[in-house]
C-alpha cells in the first residue's frame, strides 16, 4: 500500500470496511506524520497518541463485528468509523485541554464532551489531537495564538490563515483527512482558501455549539475541513442536527445524501446543468490580487461551460460589512469573555486579595493583544451613550446586508460564487502592525456570517504558486446543494494539472534544520523596528 | 475622525475589568481611534426605519419538559477551580468590606 495519509476519508472508509486496512494502522501513520512534522508547522497544540490508538482499536472491533453481522450491520456504521479527525482547540473533549489558543485557559481540563466531540465518538471517528488557532478565534492568520504561529505548508514563511489555521494546515499537510473548525467571520473558509483545502461554514444553527468556547454567539458556527467535497459531506453529516443542549441549534433534518455525493466525475459535473450562479460585482474589490480574481473568474467560466447559467448581481451593502461586523463581533465577544474571571477555571491572579483588583489582573495577564483590542472595542460600542450609534446601528445594517442576499435567492439563483479571500497566503508579520489590514482579510467571508448562510471554500488553482479559494454561498439549509456544486467543480477540473500538486514546502518539514514558525517569529521581532503608538503601518 | 482620549480608554478598560499596562493603553488609544474611523462609513446609511437583526434563523422559543437530567457533579464542576473550599464551593476574596472568607 502506498502512503495511507494521501487517501481521502471516503477511500479510508472503503478500505476499512473491506478489511484491507485497520484503523490502528491508519491512525499510526497519521500520528507519525503529525509528530514528525509538527515542529516545523506548529499546527497541533496537543496530539493524543494513546487515546487515538485506543479509539482506533475500538473502531476496528466495531468494524469487525459489523462485517460478521453482514451488509446491513456494515451499512449501519457511520463512514467515519475508524477514520482520523482533528479538532480545533476550542472544542471540548472530556479529560483533555481546550485552550482556545489563550494563556487564560492554559491548564483547563474539560469535564465534559462537546456535542461535536460526542457525535464524532459515537460515529467511531478517531480524534488525533487539538489544533492551533488565533486566541479565542480572533484573527485571520493564527499569529494571534498564545502558543506561537502556524506555518503554511505551501510556503513556510507564510501564514495558513485563521483563525482555524491549525485545522486547515493538518488537513493540507496530510496529518489528518478531516478536521473541525469554527467560523465567525471566515475562520474556516479563509484558512481553507490559503491552505488549498475544502472548508465549510454551515448555516447558523446547523451544528450544535455546545462545548465550544464562545466568541460571538450570533455568528459562530462549527464546520468541517477536508480534502474534497465528499469528505466534507461525511464530516458535516456526522456532527449536524438539533441538540437539546444548544437552544440555537435548529430542528432541521440532516440529509442522508451528504453521505452519497457522486464518485463519478461526469455524473458530479452534470449537476451544474441549468443551475443559476450569481457573481456579485462588489466582491471583486479594490485591493484584491489580480491572480485571485482571475482564478475565480476562470472557475466560474468553467462551470458556465459545463452548463451553469452565470449572471452578475449586486449585493449593494457589501462595503458596509466590515464596519458592521467589527461592531457586532467585538460587542458579543466583550460580553462572552466576561466569564473569564479567575474564579471557576483558568488563570487566576489572587495577589491583591481584593476581588475586583484580582479580576482585572487576571484578565490583563491572561488575554493577548487582539483579544484585549476586541474586548475594548465591544465594551465601548455597548457603553452608555454609544449603544445606539454603534451596536444598534450595526444591527440595522445587518438587516440590510441579509436583505441583499435574500433578494438573490428571491430572484431564483441557486448559489453565489465569489473569492474567499482577497489575497493568497501572506507572509508572517505582514498584517500584524495594522489591525484593520488584518480585518480586511475577511471582507469576502464575514457578510455570510451576518446573514447566517452556508458557505464553502474550495480549491480553484494557484496564483504565484499559492492556493486560491472559490467561495460558494447558498440559501439557508442548502449545504447539500453547495457541496454538490463543489463536487461538480471538482468533476470538471479533475484532470487539471494543479490538482496533482502537493503543498510545495511540505517536504521541508521533515528537515530538522528548517526553522519552526516560533523561531521565525522571534527573528521577525528582532528585526522589526520598535512599534510606535499608532495602529497604522 | 474618532477622538477617543486616553481617559476614555482607561474608562473603557475599567468597564471591561481589563488590566492594561502603560504601553498597552498608549497603543490602544491610537488603534481604537483608527478602527472607530472605519465605522463612520455606516453614517452614510439611513436606517431610521430598518429593524435591527440580532439573529438570522428566526427560531422561536423551544420548550422542553421540566425534568431533571444528568449534569456535572459538584466535584467535576469544581475540578478546575483555582481555589475551592472543603464544603464544595468556589473560593473568592471577600466582596463586601470587612468580612472573612469566601462569598
Amino acid at each position: 500500500m502506498s502512503d495511507l495519509t494521501r487517501l481521502k476519508a471516503h477511500e479510508m472508509a472503503a478500505l476499512l470496511r473491506a478489511g484491507d486496512v485497520s484503523s490502528v494502522a491508519l491512525t499510526e501513520v497519521h500520528l507519525a506524520a503529525a509528530e514528525r512534522q509538527n515542529r516545523a508547522l506548529n499546527a497541533w497544540l496537543v496530539i493524543y497518541r494513546e487515546n487515538a490508538l485506543a479509539a482506533a482499536a475500538a473502531a476496528d472491533k466495531r468494524i469487525a463485528e459489523a462485517r460478521r453481522g453482514g451488509p446491513a450491520a456494515l451499512a449501519a456504521l457511520h463512514p467515519l468509523c475508524g477514520v482520523p479527525v482533528a479538532l480545533k482547540d476550542l472544542v471540548t473533549v472530556k479529560g483533555g485541554q481546550a485552550t482556545a489558543g489563550s494563556k487564560i485557559l492554559e491548564g483547563y481540563i474539560a469535564p465534559f464532551d462537546s456535542t461535536v466531540a460526542a457525535r464524532m465518538k459515537a460515529a467511531g471517528a478517531v480524534i488525533l489531537g487539538k489544533t492551533n488557532m488565533d486566541e479565542f478565534a480572533m484573527g485571520s492568520s493564527t499569529e494571534h495564538s498564545a502558543y506561537g504561529p502556524t506555518a503554511n505548508p505551501w510556503d513556510l514563511t507564510r501564514v495558513p490563515g485563521g483563525s482555524s489555521g491549525g485545522s486547515a494546515t493538518v488537513v493540507a499537510a496530510y496529518h489528518s483527512p478531516l478536521s473541525i473548525g469554527t467560523d465567525t467571520g471566515g475562520s474556516i473558509r479563509q484558512p481553507a482558501s490559503l491552505c488549498g483545502v475544502v472548508g465549510m461554514k454551515p448555516t447558523y444553527g446547523r451544528v450544535s455549539r455546545y462545548g465550544i468556547v464562545a466568541f460571538a454567539s450570533s455568528l459562530d458556527q462549527i464546520g468541517p475541513f477536508a480534502r474534497d467535497a465528499r469528505d466534507a459531506g461525511l464530516l458535516l453529516h456526522a456532527v449536524s442536527g438539533r441538540d437539546e443542549r444548544d437552544a440555537t441549534s435548529a430542528p432541521e433534518p440532516v440529509p442522508a445524501e451528504l453521505l452519497r455525493l457522486p464518485s463519478n466525475d461526469d455524473e458530479a459535473a452534470s449537476y451544474l446543468k441549468g443551475k443559476r450562479l450569481a457573481l456579485p460585482k462588489e466582491y471583486f474589490v479594490e485591493g484584491m490580487e489580480p491572480g485571485v480574481a482571475e482564478r475565480v473568474r476562470e472557475a466560474v467560466a468553467a462551470m458556465e461551460a459545463a452548463g451553469a447559467i452565470v449572471e452578475e448581481v449586486s449585493l449593494p451593502h457589501t462595503d458596509y460589512g466590515l464596519a458592521t461586523y467589527y461592531i457586532i463581533a467585538p460587542a458579543e465577544c466583550s460580553s462572552n469573555l466576561a466569564r473569564f474571571d479567575g474564579v471557576k477555571y483558568g488563570l487566576s491572579d489572587r495577589s491583591s486579595g481584593e476581588f475586583i483588583a484580582d479580576y482585572i489582573r487576571t484578565r490583563g495577564a491572561g488575554f493577548g493583544p487582539e483579544v484585549k483590542r476586541r474586548i475594548m472595542l465591544g465594551t465601548y460600542a455597548l457603553s452608555a451613550g454609544y449603544y445606539d450609534a454603534y451596536y444598534l446601528k450595526a444591527q440595522k445594517v445587518r438587516t440590510l446586508i441579509k436583505a441583499d442576499f435574500d433578494a438573490v435567492w428571491a430572484a431564483g439563483f441557486d448559489a453565489i460564487c465569489a473569492p474567499t479571500s482577497p489575497t493568497v497566503a501572506f507572509e508572517f508579520g505582514a498584517k500584524m502592525a495594522d489591525p484593520v489590514a488584518m480585518y480586511l482579510s475577511d471582507a469576502c467571508t464575514l457578510p455570510v456570517n451576518m446573514a447566517g448562510l452556508p458557505g464553502v471554500s474550495i480549491p480553484a488553482g494557484l496564483s504565484e504558486g499559492l492556493p486560491v479559494g472559490l467561495q460558494i454561498i447558498g440559501a439557508p439549509w442548502s449545504e447539500l446543494s453547495m457541496l454538490r456544486l463543489a463536487r461538480a467543480y471538482e468533476g470538471i477540473t479533475a484532470r487539471a494539472p494543479w490538482r496533482a500538486l502537493e503543498p510545495a514546502e511540505l517536504y521541508l518539514t521533515d528537515d530538522p534544520t528548517t526553522p519552526s514558525p516560533i523561531e521565525r517569529k522571534e527573528r521577525l521581532n528582532a528585526d522589526a523596528p520598535v512599534a510606535g503608538s499608532g495602529g497604522q503601518s | 475622525m474618532a477622538n477617543l482620549t486616553r481617559a476614555d480608554v482607561e474608562h473603557v478598560a475599567h468597564l471591561a475589568r481589563l488590566g492594561l499596562a502603560e504601553e498597552e493603553l498608549a497603543r490602544l488609544e491610537g488603534q481604537l481611534n483608527h478602527i472607530l474611523d472605519q465605522y463612520t462609513v455606516l453614517q452614510k446609511l439611513d436606517t431610521d426605519h430598518i429593524p435591527p437583526t440580532a439573529q438570522t434563523i428566526e427560531l422561536a422559543n423551544i420548550l422542553r419538559e421540566d425534568v431533571v437530567t444528568p449534569s456535572l457533579t459538584a466535584d467535576e464542576a469544581l475540578a478546575n477551580a483555582p481555589e475551592r473550599s472543603e464544603t464544595g464551593h468556589f473560593v473568592v476574596p471577600a466582596i463586601l468590606g470587612g468580612g472573612e472568607g469566601g462569598a
